[in-house]
């Protein structure tokens, strides 16, 4: 790890620590108001604000996560150079395509 | 009577393996007479002296103070010279083998080259800012550069920390905590220049960064140093030299 990578992954890491814990107090709501599918669709589509907030922590996570991989792979499954640029970018990739998707599927109206 | 005062007891010999040969060598077992006050390095000295002169090993000082006598014993690399026997023993066996993380040149014997070439990677040499001609300069022991320097500067180099750390088993182009410790004390030697350099150089793959702040560096040092707060002294360092444009990430 660079100081480049070292900097995406601190980044991501203090911008997801407060979303986990919005993330968390809004699951913890939801469940304890009994909140039905119904519910929680009619308090997220259309809304801009928990677009940004799932955009922005998926974006997060898929950066953080990948850098962290990247680490794994490099260090416990040897891997280098392209072959492990491949697998980090495209777990990346992948975690922001099925997350940005799931927003999509609560958010757009 | 005086004499048998002295006397020791008798012990059960000591049975001790140790490594032979190169990296494809394997353990022999030699019995070693226990003695009182024994150290490790005693218990290699004897086997080499009186039941295998080829055995290869290092040391020089046998007080703690040169670092060249760094083995791996009972599975935890040590200054031998500073190890008694009766701490670390276990039902009387003892496994004595090179240190890890290095080249096995033969026995007991690392190639430490790896290690000091990192040091130079990691710009660990001292950049002066003077000549023998200028004033000496006033360094005040208690400002927060010159702690910070003194926390690391007593390194001797053995290598203990290098063979502890999962990080350098793992990444071979880690630069190590021996290495990066010693760029902590020359960041914060006010009379060195070479600090953005330096800082470039431990910012790259293999840097600082890779440590994962295990602190088996810190756990193993004989000489209770600290590297892993060095490393993480690097880490705020780079970042705030980077915030400040003086290093690219």
């Amino acid at each position: 790890m660079n100081l480049r990578l070292y900097l995406w992954q601190r980044g991501t890491a203090a911008l997801l620590a407060p979303l986990i814990l919005i993330h968390l107090a809004v699951i913890f709501y939801a469940t304890r108001q009994g909140l039905t599918a119904a519910d929680i669709l009619s308090r997220t589509r259309g809304s801009i604000a928990w677009a940004l907030f799932y955009g922005a922590f998926v974006a997060a996570a898929a950066i953080h996560a990948a850098i962290g991989l990247r680490n794994i792979l490099a260090e416990w499954g040897g891997l280098g150079g392209r072959t492990l640029a491949f697998c980090a970018v495209g777990f990346g990739l992948a975690l922001a395509l099925l997350g940005l998707r799931a927003v999509a599927a609560v958010v757009l109206p | 009577m005086a004499g048998t005062a002295h006397r020791e007891p008798a012990r059960p010999d000591l049975a001790v393996s140790i490594w032979r040969g190169d990296a494809g060598g394997a353990y022999a077992d030699y019995r070693v007479p226990q003695r009182a006050n024994q150290t490790v390095l005693d218990i290699v000295t004897f086997v080499q002296r009186e039941i295998d002169p080829g055995l290869s090993y290092r040391f020089s000082c046998r007080v703690g103070m040169c670092g060249s006598c760094a083995m791996t014993v009972n599975g935890r690399p040590r200054w031998t010279c500073r190890t008694h026997v009766s701490k670390v023993a276990k039902n009387g066996r003892l496994t004595i083998g090179p240190l890890a993380n290095l080249p096995v040149i033969k026995d007991l014997a690392t190639d430490m080259a790896p290690f000091f070439q990192k040091w130079q990677a990691a710009k660990g040499v001292f950049s002066p800012s003077k000549t023998r001609h200028d004033a000496i300069e006033p360094i005040k022991p208690s400002s927060p550069e010159r702690v910070a320097a003194d926390a690391g500067v007593e390194c001797i180099n053995c290598g203990v920390c290098y063979a502890a750390c999962d990080t350098v088993a793992w990444n071979a182009d880690y630069l190590g905590p021996a290495a990066l410790n010693r760029a902590w004390t020359l960041v914060n030697d006010v009379r060195d220049t070479g600090g953005k350099e330096r800082l470039r150089a431990v910012s790259a793959a293999g840097g600082c960064h890779a440590c994962h702040t295990h602190q088996s560096c810190q756990q193993h040092c004989p000489a209770t140093l600290n590297p892993t707060a060095s490393i993480a002294g690097l880490k705020r360092a780079t970042v705030q030299a980077w915030l400040k444009g003086e290093i690219e990430p």
